[in-house]
C-alpha cells in the first residue's frame, strides 16, 4: 500500500486552526505575526504533500512553496518594522491599544 | 483497529512522519500556551524544523533547505530581535475576555471540522509513483525556463519590502 495524502492534510487542517486561534487571542503583535507564520507553513505542507502525492504530481508545488516562503519572509519585514516604528511611538506592542485611527 | 495501527507503525517512513507531526503539533501547542514569550519563539522554530524534516519525506530536499535557512533561521532570530527591541520582559497576559476566548475556540473547532470532514471525504486517486531524480536540478529548470517572470518578480517585491522596511523603522530626524 503506498502512502496517502490524508494525513498531510490533516496535519496542514490542525497547524492552520491553531495559527488562527492564535492569531485571534494573542495580544503582543508579535505573537500575532508568528501565528500567520505558522498558517503559512500549514499552507506550504498541503502544497508540497499535492506535489507529491497528488493527482498529477509535479514539481511546481514546490516552486509555488518557493515564493510562499520568500512572500512571508517580506511580510515578516515590514511587519517588524512597523512594529519597532509604533513601539517607538506609543510604547507598546499590543494589538488592542493600536486604535490611532478611532478617532 | 489494532491491526491497521500494526500495519501502520511497521513503516519506517510511517514512524518518521508521526513523530515529526507530534513535535510539529507539539511546537504549535506550546507556542499558544507558554507565558514567556521568548519560549513561544523557540517553540515556533521546533514547528519549523520539523516541518523541514517533513518536506525531506516529501522529496522536497530543496525546499527543506530552504525552510530550514529561511524559517528556522531569519524569521525566528527576526521574531526575537523583535521582542527584543521592544518589551521582552512582558509576559503575555491574555486581556482579551474569556468569552473573546471562548468564542475564538469554538469557531476555531467549527472550521477544523469542516476541513477534517472534507479531507475525510475527498477520493484522491492514488498517484503514479514518479521516480525520484535530482530534486533541485528540477526545481532550478522550472524556474529558469518556465517561470522566470514570476522569478523577477518576487525578487523586486523582496527588493522594495526590505528597503520599505528599513525606511519604516529608520529613527526619525527631529
Amino acid at each position: 500500500m503506498s502512502e496517502t495524502i490524508m494525513p498531510y492534510l490533516t496535519l496542514g487542517a490542525i497547524l492552520f486552526c491553531i495559527g488562527l486561534y492564535g492569531a485571534l487571542t494573542k495580544r503582543n503583535a508579535v505573537l500575532v505575526l508568528l501565528s500567520i507564520e505558522l498558517m503559512l507553513n500549514a499552507v506550504n505542507l498541503n502544497l508540497v504533500a499535492f506535489s507529491k502525492l497528488g493527482v498529477l504530481p509535479s514539481v511546481k508545488g514546490q516552486l509555488f512553496s518557493l515564493f510562499n516562503i520568500a512572500v512571508a519572509a517580506a511580510e515578516v519585514a515590514v511587519g517588524i518594522a512597523i512594529l519597532i516604528a509604533l513601539f517607538r511611538h506609543k510604547g507598546t506592542v499590543n494589538a488592542d491599544e493600536m486604535n490611532m485611527l478611532k478617532k | 483497529m489494532l491491526d491497521n495501527l500494526a500495519a501502520f507503525f511497521s513503516n519506517g517512513a510511517n514512524i518518521v512522519f508521526f513523530v515529526f507531526a507530534l513535535f510539529a503539533i507539539g511546537g504549535a501547542i506550546f507556542m499558544i500556551s507558554f507565558t514567556k514569550v521568548v519560549h513561544m519563539v523557540v517553540s515556533a522554530a521546533v514547528t519549523f524544523l520539523s516541518l523541514a524534516g517533513l518536506y525531506v519525506l516529501l522529496n522536497a530536499e530543496f525546499l527543506a533547505a530552504a525552510q530550514v535557512l529561511i524559517y528556522a533561521g531569519a524569521i525566528t532570530i527576526l521574531m526575537i530581535f523583535g521582542i527584543m527591541m521592544t518589551r521582552h520582559q512582558d509576559e503575555d497576559k491574555p486581556s482579551v475576555g474569556r468569552s473573546h476566548q471562548v468564542l475564538a475556540l469554538i469557531g476555531v473547532l467549527c472550521l477544523f471540522g469542516i476541513l477534517f470532514y472534507a479531507v475525510q471525504h475527498a477520493m484522491f486517486p492514488p498517484a503514479e509513483a514518479t521516480a525520484a531524480e535530482d530534486n533541485t536540478l528540477e526545481i532550478g529548470k522550472r524556474i529558469f525556463h518556465d517561470h522566470v517572470i514570476p522569478f523577477e518578480l518576487i525578487s523586486l517585491l523582496l527588493t522594495v519590502a526590505f528597503v520599505g522596511a528599513v525606511a519604516i523603522a529608520k529613527r526619525e530626524e527631529e
